[in-house]
């Protein structure tokens, strides 16, 4: 799926989290948005997901608008910064928890629900955790069930909030290549938000670089790093 | 030389007070908690079974006091339900929305804890008595509150309505929106995101909330007193019957009755202990997330 973000702008209160922004996004691809805190990252990544409305402009999913579409219309897999598992709930009953809460004529046999979430657990190479609580898991483990969990019910895109934020640096390596490659497989378009440079220029194919709101500069890694649109992108690039 | 290895001088954890201090500190809870406490329960049943027990039970099986057992129950029957209902809404509201004039609810929703319950009975007489505001309409349409069940059901959910919601809204601030929002995103209805993330979540609470809002319910005294009316064997509840007893010098009825109040207290009590210890290994695992 292709998305297109117009003029899209976010006020809170009398706060503003966005300038008008613009960006298009093209199918199957791996995006960053990159910024300090406090950037609009997190804020438009919300807007995409449906959990927040833009104050004014429109999102459009493959050509038709989108902006005023529920939540649980969107389908968007979210993986949230500290993953917000269901902590009451079993690993296989996390993955399962998307395709027990469709409508009935649309709901998976028992038996096909869970040859999903056992195949999704296989992806995430974590094929024997079904019967453990969250609290049972590790950083890591508890980052990848997210993903399962985002992964079951079959998304449109794939939205990431710091996805590794809260990893220690050998993990965060290990799970980054993990994530290329369940991006590679499933060809869904991906959006990441990360505010660590190194991470946003290894792992994505197109990185947007933002700041107080707004857009400085969106490209490739490579063209960002050679040739940086303004100063803000050439200190937060160096750095 | 020495190669004397020096001998341990503090074995015990930083955070471990001296001797002399610990003793004294569980000295003194526990003498607190015997005078306080136990000695008082004690004592209610002692003078309760002062006669035998056929003087208790004879006590406590009369016309007036069975109606009176009966009223409290129902009434706590009916306002408990509500009041749970009620706070977890409030709850709800306070913790997962932003809004204009939330901290002036918090305060409001406090209200019945700062206020007398004898003046809450007088506010409710004042509303729905005889003479009052609605009084005329109720008159007009035979409606009966004051005096009357629906004034004592009025009085105790207006005693107790902040404990269920006292008791949530930490709980809920402290777990935050995200696993709702992440069910959300999943697909799940609004109904559904309550049903199956946020009351599992808030079970507990809510559990503990009910209990204090029901021995509650059942004891309130004051404002039921001021609506009540007093009418022995029809608005009489518990309590109420017991003081009645009590200025007869009927000390048996009384204290049977105080007994049987005490009792339906404690076993709310072990209830909740009992509950926790059959889950106690699915508590640890979800409170250490």
């Amino acid at each position: 799926m292709f998305v297109e973000i117009e003029e899209i702008a976010k006020e809170f209160g009398t706060e503003r989290a966005l300038h008008p922004v613009s960006l298009s996004i093209p199918s199957g691809a791996l995006i960053a948005l990159l910024g300090p805190s406090g950037s609009g990252k997190t804020t438009l990544l919300r807007i995409l997901a449906g959990l927040e409305f833009p104050t004014s402009g429109r999102v459009l999913f493959d050509g038709t608008d989108a902006t005023g579409m529920s939540v649980q219309e969107r389908r968007a897999g979210f993986v949230f910064q500290h993953y917000a598992l269901f902590r009451h709930m079993t690993v296989f009953e996390n993955v399962a928890y998307g395709l027990r809460a469709r409508k009935r004529h649309e709901r998976p046999t028992r038996a096909e629900i869970g040859r999903r979430v056992n195949r999704l657990l296989d992806l995430i190479q974590l094929p024997d955790i079904g019967s453990r609580y969250p609290s049972q898991l590790s950083g890591g483990q508890r980052q990848r069930v997210a993903l399962a969990r985002a992964l079951a019910i079959e998304p449109r895109m794939l939205l990431l909030d710091e996805p590794f934020g809260a990893l220690d640096a050998k993990v965060r390596k290990e799970l980054r290549q993990g994530l290329r490659e369940i991006h590679d497989t499933t060809g869904l378009t991906t959006v990441f938000v990360t505010h660590d440079q190194e991470e946003a220029m290894e792992l994505a194919d197109l990185v947007v670089v933002m700041s107080m709101g707004r857009v400085e500069q969106v490209g490739k890694p490579a063209d960002i790093r050679a040739r940086p649109a303004s100063d803000f992108v050439r200190t937060f690039t160096a750095a | 030389m020495s190669d004397v290895a020096h001998p341990v001088t503090r074995p015990t954890p930083v955070t471990t007070e001296p001797r002399l201090a610990r003793h004294i500190l569980i000295g003194t809870v526990v003498a607190l908690v015997a005078v306080l406490l136990f000695a008082p329960l004690f004592a209610v049943f002692a003078e309760a079974l002062r006669q035998g027990w056929a003087a208790s039970i004879e006590g406590i099986s009369s016309p007036d006091a069975r109606a009176a057992i009966r009223l409290t129950l129902i009434v706590a029957a009916i306002a408990v339900p509500l009041n749970a209902v009620f706070g977890i809404a409030a709850a709800w509201a306070i913790t997962k929305f932003d809004f204009r004039g939330k901290a002036f609810l918090i305060t409001l929703i406090d209200l019945p804890f700062s206020v007398s319950p004898v003046v809450a009975g007088l506010a409710l007489v004042l509303l729905f008595g005889a003479n009052s505001w609605f009084g005329a309409w109720l008159i007009a349409h035979d409606l009966k509150i004051v005096f009357a069940f629906p004034g004592i059901v009025l009085a105790t959910m207006f005693v107790t309505f902040p404990f269920v919601a006292r008791e949530l809204i930490p709980v809920m601030m402290e777990q935050g929106r995200a696993e709702e929002e992440a069910a959300l995103t999943l697909g799940a209805s609004g109904w559904r995101v309550f049903l199956t993330v946020t009351l599992p979540n808030i079970r507990w609470a809510l559990l503990y909330g009910v209990l204090l809002c029901n021995a509650r319910a059942m004891g309130e005294f004051g404002a039921v007193a001021v609506i009540s009316g007093k009418i022995r064997g029809e608005t009489t509840t518990m309590p109420i019957m017991i003081e009645m007893l009590y200025n007869e010098y009927l000390s048996v009825a009384a204290f049977s009755l105080a007994a049987v109040l005490a009792l339906l207290a404690l076993v709310t009590l072990f209830l909740k202990s009992l509950l926790e210890w059959c889950y106690a290994d699915l508590l640890a695992a979800t409170r250490r997330h």
